[in-house]
């Protein structure tokens, strides 16, 4: 009797599954949503940038399911989100905005309103530290009251819409100052991505791109493969104030009848990278670009990665594949990358046939 | 939190999007029409654009029959029935002639498709001049001027190089003499059964958001040269050693204790129907 190709693949499909549920369980060691969006902030704030969905409880669901694998927890968000009904779009929001809870600049050392470290592991060592091991509520409880102790009764800077840094550069001449496009943004969500892409689309793209892929785009382009080496005129971090129009109110309706939906933390970069523009036959006069970027969270890198591949983007001419907008656009989506790579392990029995046949064709036309 | 449970998973809105997009790729035989394509509970390159035209199509008094690489019991197979079962309660079966919706991957079934039935194919990579021009701006402009040479040239140097046209599964085909298409990773042996099929043929492409068709009796033929013509599989006279079958597209599988190349039937649900 000849071997039979396996069959019944149903039971062993729905086995598989059972088995996974087993290995998140096996170590009897129940992890709590709260947990999850209390003690992974940052998982919790990439999550939700590459999902672009904003949702605190809802990322720390998917990353407690996803036992900590950011791509299956964006991929949780992003199947969840594409079943939410859309009803409203939000104002224009800009990073003016902010009730800023970080702010640095790495232009000037005084800036209008001062540097606001807020809460950074910039400053820290990357030491391992042994005592969380141990750690109880009660390390907790101390932890809390001693920073409130100290910050009591410091009178803190005012962090309400403080001037951006480059409006200084703007007020002095030495930046330009942009044409606000009142166009309505397009949305890549809804509608398909087509090249050239608006600048509203390779925004949108590029924030809810995945973390890593975006951080070594931009990196690769500071590096030689598009020679940006940009100065960030100001990083943001803060809560940013999200309103809507009165669905009621029609087209003409002020923005005194908004609706305050609530708020969001955000990252927002202000890069300035230096360029020459030719200006006769061999002269040159040099310039500052902006790169914008801005991503839900705290996402420090990735904001900065974005903002640079925003100038590259705005500068298609350059020579180099992370000025190409499809190349960088086409490529760093976390479901639609990790989707293609994984269909690997479908089976191609069919298409590795025909692959083989043709093969063997062009071995027995060589034969002698 | 739990999820509602929409009929076919999808909004209506959704669904009447997916439906204009079918439309527009019917009346334009070849053309690939770009939409919405939505983020689905499995994974992007898993057949989410075949799943979104299967849902977007599917009624309550539907049979759906799905393939994954010929077999109605593979992993994406089981995935996909799993999902459009939970949200819509239709009948399913593994028999092609009792289907009225098919969604394949990489098959078009060896039981002859008739006026009654939808064939969904699952497209990974929808532009078939991808391979010669990596940018989607550059190919939308050479299929607006109908300049395929490129697409020939390529199979001449194929020839040139291997002696053969290479192309391995995927082969490209020209849709009524108009619009060069991927017809997805076929085998070569079934470009053949797009030609003239009474079926509707749709290609959803997820990922890459493309939607095309090949209407019923269109004609559709092959890339070839006159001294190089189209060449299907040869199996080399080999038949089913589970039914007998000869003349259709067969697995090669490996015995280990005796050594010996064995056949069987690649349409699972075909041998079966014949297995004495």
């Amino acid at each position: 009797m000849a071997y039979v190709a396996v069959r019944g693949g149903q039971a062993a499909i729905e086995a598989s599954i059972h088995r996974l549920g087993w290995q998140r369980a096996r170590g009897l060691t129940v992890l709590g949503v709260v947990a999850c969006r209390e003690g992974l902030q940052a998982l919790v704030d990439q999550v939700m940038s590459e999902a672009s969905l904003y949702d605190e409880d809802t990322a720390a669901l998917a990353i407690k399911q996803a036992e900590g694998s950011p791509e299956e927890a964006v991929f949780l968000l992003r199947a969840h989100r594409s079943t939410l009904a859309r009803k409203y779009y939000s104002r224009a929001m800009g990073g003016e905005s902010l009730r800023l809870e970080r702010r640095i600049s790495a232009c000037f050392k005084d800036i209008p309103g001062g540097q606001i470290l807020g809460s950074s592991r910039d400053y820290t060592h990357r030491l391992l530290n042994g005592a969380l091991v141990e750690e109880t509520l009660d390390d907790l409880e101390r932890l809390v009251a001693t920073f409130e102790e100290t910050v009591d009764g410091i009178p803190l800077p005012s962090t309400d819409r403080l001037p951006k840094v480059t409006e200084y550069l703007r007020q002095e001449g030495l930046l330009a100052r942009p044409v606000p496009d009142l166009s309505p943004p397009g949305d890549v969500t809804k509608q398909y991505l087509t090249f050239p892409a608006r600048r509203s689309e390779r925004l949108q793209t590029l924030t809810r791109g995945q973390t890593g892929a975006v951080s070594a785009l931009g990196y690769a382009s500071m590096r030689g493969y598009g020679s940006v080496h940009p100065t960030v005129s100001e990083l943001r971090v803060g809560l940013m104030p999200v309103t809507v129009p009165d669905p009621l109110g029609g087209s003409d309706a002020g923005q005194d009848e908004d609706y305050y939906v609530g708020e969001i933390r955000v990252t927002e970069v202000e890069s300035l990278i230096p360029v020459a523009v030719p200006r006769g036959p061999g002269v040159f006069d040099l310039r500052f670009d902006l790169g914008y970027g801005c991503c839900f969270g705290q996402n420090e890198t990735k904001t900065i990665a974005m903002s640079i591949l925003d100038q590259c983007l705005e500068t298609p001419e350059e020579p180099y594949p992370t000025h190409d907008e499809e190349f960088v656009l086409s490529h760093i989506d976390a479901v639609e990358t990790t989707g293609f790579l994984s269909h690997l392990k479908l089976p191609h029995y069919v298409t590795f046939q025909a692959k083989l046949d043709a093969l063997r064709h062009q071995a027995s036309r060589e034969k002698p | 939190m739990n999820h509602t449970t929409h009929f076919a998973f999808f909004d209506e809105g959704s669904k009447r999007e997916i439906r204009r997009a079918i439309l527009k790729a019917v009346a334009i035989p070849g053309y690939q029409v770009p939409f919405a394509s939505r983020e689905m509970p499995i994974a992007r390159g898993w057949g989410t654009g075949g799943l979104q035209l299967t849902l977007s199509l599917v009624g309550l008094n539907d049979t759906l029959k799905v393939i994954d690489q010929g077999a109605d019991d593979s992993v994406n197979a089981v995935s996909i029935k799993a999902l459009v079962g939970a949200s819509t309660g239709i009948a399913m079966t593994d028999q092609t002639s009792q289907a009225t919706l098919i969604q394949s991957r990489h098959r078009i079934p060896e039981v002859p498709l008739t006026e009654n039935q939808i064939l969904v194919l699952q497209v990974p990579m929808p532009e078939p001049l991808r391979p010669i021009e990596a940018s989607e701006q550059v190919t939308k402009r050479l299929h607006a001027e109908k300049e395929y040479s490129g697409a020939y040239l390529s199979l001449f140097e194929d020839i040139l190089r291997y002696g053969t046209m290479a192309a391995g599964a995927d082969h490209p085909v020209m849709v009524e003499g108009r619009y060069v298409m991927a017809p997805s990773p076929i085998p070569r042996f079934d470009n053949p059964k797009l030609d003239k099929n009474p079926a509707l043929i749709l290609l959803g492409a997820g990922r890459e958001k493309k939607i095309y068709a090949v209407p019923p009796y269109t004609q559709v033929k092959s890339l070839d040269f006159e001294d190089h013509p189209f060449r299907v599989e040869d199996f080399g006279g080999a038949h089913c050693s589970l039914c007998g079958t000869q003349g259709v597209f067969l697995d090669e599988l490996y015995d280990p204790t005796t050594g010996r190349t064995w056949h069987q039937c690649n349409d699972t649900s075909f041998c079966g129907r014949n297995a004495p």
